[in-house]
């Protein structure tokens, strides 16, 4: 019999299509698994990083394709706002991850709602580690990414974007 | 899905037609800043935004679909002018780069505090959609805001003189944000949304600050007049044509799969 713990273990290996050293359980994008063990059916609920993320088809389609090899009769993914994604839901282990791909980590902030001023502080760079860095631009090659300049190292990086 | 009181729907999709199809259409002038931009940076920060609108329009959209309207691609790209509702101020075309971020401040302004008010709002399917936004249009704010005050404080004399002609330009398009509705008290009745008067207040409150820092000269509220039409399907010369050429596409075969 399917269980939860066997979805979760399926979900934790489903890539995130733009970083795709990181899986979609350590990004903090699976907000619920509701699981009907006697109709063998199962509803996974994921919380975008970005409304507009167009990577958000793509996870759908590869969580369906990995849960219907389980024996479930239904498999339905759906979109919800609740609870919104933030960038605290990175697991701890998803942030080593970003800054061995060479994405500097959003920090971490108290509460829900990102303060402004955060974009003020130095991101260490995720090559030498030096925090003689200045935020470029918040916009960058995808959604959740921003540029940052390391003056350390003299070259630029990205962040993955507190939001 | 929480259905609305029957006699609120009216209403509701009103609220939800002129807020997606306003982040449509200016996602869409937004995107043709995209391989144009006047530096690499800001290339991106406009495309990156036209995104982020495009993805707050699908939601809507989406939201109106389970409401029993169109799906949102049929929406987006089978309606022509008069079915819109937007306001005239996203339909302008983008101009040179200081209309386009004076537009860009005054409507994500707007955004910024429709969003923050719809967050209580009755109707949970959009008060959840308005938490996850907030984070998103605190980039475009911040974005238009360090660009405006730039470009009017610490530019050049040209700089300062340009965004202070955007600035006479595009206000009284953007009071037509806030044009009234026949809807406006059922909004409020029902708790779905606080309406257009309350909104502007708020808006004009923050903006007034903003464009102090920007040392740009703010005319009278009571001189000028609001651009309104667009609410009620009247639109400018520019939308028809610019829902030709996004449609163009989608229109030669609305079937295909994508």
């Amino acid at each position: 019999m399917v269980t939860e713990q066997h979805i979760w273990q399926e979900l934790a290996q489903v890539a995130d299509p733009e970083i795709p050293t990181l899986s979609i359980t350590e990004m903090g994008i699976v907000a619920a698994v509701e699981l009907d063990p006697q109709r063998r059916s199962v509803c996974v609920k994921i919380t975008p990083t970005f409304v507009g993320c167009p990577a958000i088809e793509l996870i759908r389609r590869e969580i369906e394709q990995r849960l219907m090899r389980l024996p479930l009769e239904e498999v339905r993914v759906e979109v919800t706002y609740d609870p919104p994604w933030n960038s605290n839901r990175l697991s701890p282990r998803a942030r080593e991850l970003l800054r061995n791909f060479g994405i500097a980590p959003p920090p971490e902030y108290a509460g829900t709602d990102f303060p402004l001023q955060l974009l003020q502080e130095a991101v260490p760079c995720p090559y030498c580690g030096g925090t003689n860095t200045v935020l470029q631009t918040p916009f960058g090659p995808t959604l959740c990414r921003a540029l940052h300049y390391c003056y350390d190292c003299r070259q630029t990086f990205e962040q993955f974007k507190p939001v | 899905m929480p259905l609305p009181p029957p006699e609120a729907l009216p209403a509701l999709k009103d609220l939800l037609y002129r807020m997606a199809d306003d982040a449509l259409i200016i996602g869409h002038r937004h995107s043709e800043w995209t391989g144009l931009g006047p530096i690499l940076e800001e290339d991106i920060a406009f495309s990156s935004i036209a995104q982020d609108k495009l993805g707050h329009a699908y939601a809507l959209y989406q939201l109106l679909h389970e409401l029993g309207e169109p799906e949102p691609d049929h929406a987006a790209f089978l309606r022509d002018a008069p079915q819109f509702r937007c306001c005239h101020l996203v339909e302008y075309p983008n101009g040179g780069y200081d209309f386009s971020l004076m537009r860009h401040l005054l409507f994500d302004l707007a955004e910024q505090w429709r969003y923050h008010l719809l967050e209580r709002s009755s109707y949970e399917p959009l008060a959840q959609l308005a938490r996850k936004v907030r984070g998103e249009i605190k980039y475009h704010v911040f974005h238009a805001t360090q660009w405006v005050v730039h470009l009017g404080a610490q530019g050049t004399e040209e700089s300062h003189e340009r965004m202070q002609q955007a600035l006479l330009q595009a206000l009284p398009l953007a009071l037509g944000i806030f044009e009234p509705s026949d809807f406006e008290e059922i909004l409020v009745d029902y708790g779905i949304f606080p309406g257009e008067r309350v909104l502007q207040s708020h808006w004009w409150e923050t903006l007034l600050p903003i464009l102090e820092r920007a040392q740009l000269r703010v005319p009278p509220l009571e001189t000028l007049t609001p651009a309104y039409g667009g609410r009620r399907g009247q639109h400018t010369e520019y939308l028809q044509p610019l829902l030709d050429e996004m449609t163009e596409v989608f229109r030669s075969d609305p079937t295909a799969q994508w």
